[in-house]
């Protein structure tokens, strides 16, 4: 069964049509890659789906129910937690109290949010600068905490703005561990919009690709890597993906 | 890890004692009215400054019109008395509410604006409630204002009082600031939008701040109704002797922590009445007239030199006393 489903979403800013049309569905319990060159609208359709920008058309369901108008503290509530590309970490808090306020969206009391947030801090493994300001936090562990904040909300379905971008080979490698464990130990659906090949091919069950906000292509990493309209607008004509696939 | 159990309420010594020492004092020392009449005064301003702390410090709405709720819960003392002969004294319970229900309607227009917008948009709601409460005469007296002879001639049952009420005031805050709401106003302070996208309701919660706010601003505006025996819409809705001092003494004891009101306070009454006094009549008399202009030397200084303000910088401000120090040492 399909957990989210976009149906026709669409987005104009003015004259420009930064999402056109897209439709896609992911399924429960699947890692569903988003790729596409720089400003072909996938940050922009994370932005729709938890109601940063009013939808200009079409809709999105989340489990059969129709969330298009709903507002963003909503859209956490009822399960989809997100990450941002550009971090926005609660700076001058301690890294433990930026996830006890995420986590307090299912928690009511004191220890009970203290108690998951230390669970997810040492699940992204943070449990370590726990006690330092998120402020201080280098990009490795920032882009960490992104992580933690959206599980402490307790999310069915998680969307990742590009949590590998800027990382050194070290962290990636750690991200995408953390990536695949939210799948597989914790059973949560992942939205993943990612510019890394490495991470995208590794962990995408499936890739939908769009270049200026629509649908180019859709299918398994290996199709979508494969296709000539994809390979022109993203990958580069000299793009050969034997040479990625066995990472 | 050791463990520490949470307590609903975590007092600490130094707390216990300075509670003890404000209850006990009054019974050892023979203060003379005048030096009650700054404890008092103290007293207001911590609760004045922990109203203003709590939305502007921690949730981050700088408010730069706290008079509003000031002066409203002082005339909602006063009005009654005028037209129905009913006790100010109803006003501890009605000021703050009166003040609650303002600072909900003000919060519809001002909580679409933002940071210096938002500030803008506070000052000029107290501008217009002292402009209003000024010209509506049959409701208020208008310019002539309300007169009230006070309940006791001697200041002690004022300064129990008002001890009373601005310790409930700080346990307000540090309870909040250890709850879910707590969380969500550093949340909202820090960054709004992701503040959403943790599924916390920022409306809602700027509400609830505005709203614990508004009733210890409005709490202390009844009081001093009640205590000074007098108000006009000049004084209690006074844009620099009200609202503008709140946020000094916010700035100066520490933006964002639960004491830093009360130190703020604390410095701020002392340095008025040092330099209104002409420094206890040594200086000479012009020296009066710069209290305005120290207070603000001493704000540029806290901005400048320890932004977290006495409170949240004080091992900074040790470290600087500290270095002062050796310096003269190794002279």
């Amino acid at each position: 069964m399909s957990i989210l489903t976009l149906d026709n979403l669409t987005k104009n800013f003015g004259g420009l049509m930064a999402v056109d049309h897209v439709s896609l569905s992911v399924e429960e319990g699947e890692i569903l890659g988003l790729i596409g060159p720089n400003g072909s609208g996938k940050t922009t359709i994370f932005n729709l789906i938890n109601q940063y920008f009013p939808v200009s058309e079409g809709k999105v369901f989340f489990n059969g129910t129709d969330i298009t108008h709903k507002k963003t503290h909503e859209i956490a509530k009822i399960g989809i937690g997100r990450t941002f590309q550009k971090v926005r970490p609660l700076k001058r808090l301690t890294v433990e109290d930026n996830v006890m306020a995420a986590a307090f969206a299912r928690e009511s009391t004191f220890a009970g949010a203290r108690s998951v947030a230390r669970e997810v801090l040492k699940f992204c493994n943070l449990d370590s600068s726990s006690m330092l300001l998120a402020g201080s936090l280098p990009i490795g562990g920032r882009k960490r905490l992104e992580i933690a904040k959206a599980l402490a909300t307790r999310p069915k379905l998680i969307l990742l703005d590009e949590t590998a971008a800027g990382l050194n080979p070290g962290e990636l490698d750690e991200a995408i561990g953390i990536i695949k464990k939210i799948r597989d130990e914790l059973g949560i659906t992942v939205l993943i919009v990612e510019h890394i090949i490495k991470v995208i091919m590794t962990l995408s069950d499936r890739i939908h690709a769009i270049a200026h906000g629509a649908t180019i292509a859709e299918g398994t990493p290996e199709h979508v890597a494969k296709n000539p309209t994809v390979i022109e607008s993203y990958l580069g004509s000299d793009y050969n993906v034997e040479d990625h696939l066995n990472v | 890890m050791e463990e520490k159990k949470t307590k609903l309420l975590d007092v600490s010594k130094t707390e216990w004692i300075i509670l003890a020492s404000a209850i006990v004092m009054p019974f050892i020392f023979d203060f003379s009215p005048y030096i009650q009449g700054l404890l008092i005064f103290i007293l207001l301003w911590v609760i004045l400054g922990s109203s203003w702390n709590l939305l502007a410090g921690f949730t981050g709405q700088v408010s730069f019109g706290h008079a509003a709720f000031f002066g409203m819960g002082a005339y909602a003392a006063a009005i009654p008395m005028l037209h129905f002969k009913i006790s100010p004294w109803w006003g501890l319970l009605t000021g703050g509410l009166a003040a609650v229900i303002l600072g909900y309607l003000l919060g519809v227009l001002v909580f679409r604006l933002r940071g210096p917008y938002l500030a803008l948009g506070t000052l000029a709601s107290g501008e217009i409630l002292r402009l209003v409460f000024g010209e509506e005469e049959w409701l208020t007296n208008g310019h002539v204002g309300i007169l009230y002879m006070t309940t006791w001639v001697s200041k002690y049952p004022y300064y129990f009082i008002a001890l009373a009420l601005a310790v409930c005031a700080l346990i307000s805050v540090k309870l909040v600031m250890k709850s879910k709401a707590g969380f969500y106003f550093l949340s909202i302070r820090e960054d709004e939008d992701a503040a959403e996208a943790l599924g916390i309701d920022t409306k809602k919660y700027k509400n609830v701040s505005m709203a614990i706010s508004t009733f210890w601003a409005g709490t202390a505006g009844a009081f001093y109704m009640i205590y000074m025996g007098f108000i006009d819409p000049e004084v209690v809705f006074a844009l620099h002797n009200i609202s503008i001092i709140t946020i000094l003494v916010g700035i100066i004891g520490g933006v964002g922590t639960i004491w830093g009101p009360a130190i703020g306070a604390l410095i701020m009454v002392f340095v008025q009445e040092l330099f209104r006094s002409a420094i206890f009549g040594i200086a000479p008399q012009w020296v009066s007239g710069l209290h305005a202009l120290i207070f603000g030397v001493l704000v540029i200084i806290v901005i400048l030199y320890l932004p977290g303000g006495v409170v949240g910088d004080w091992k900074l401000l040790l470290k600087k006393l500290k270095l002062s120090k050796s310096l003269e040492v190794s002279k």
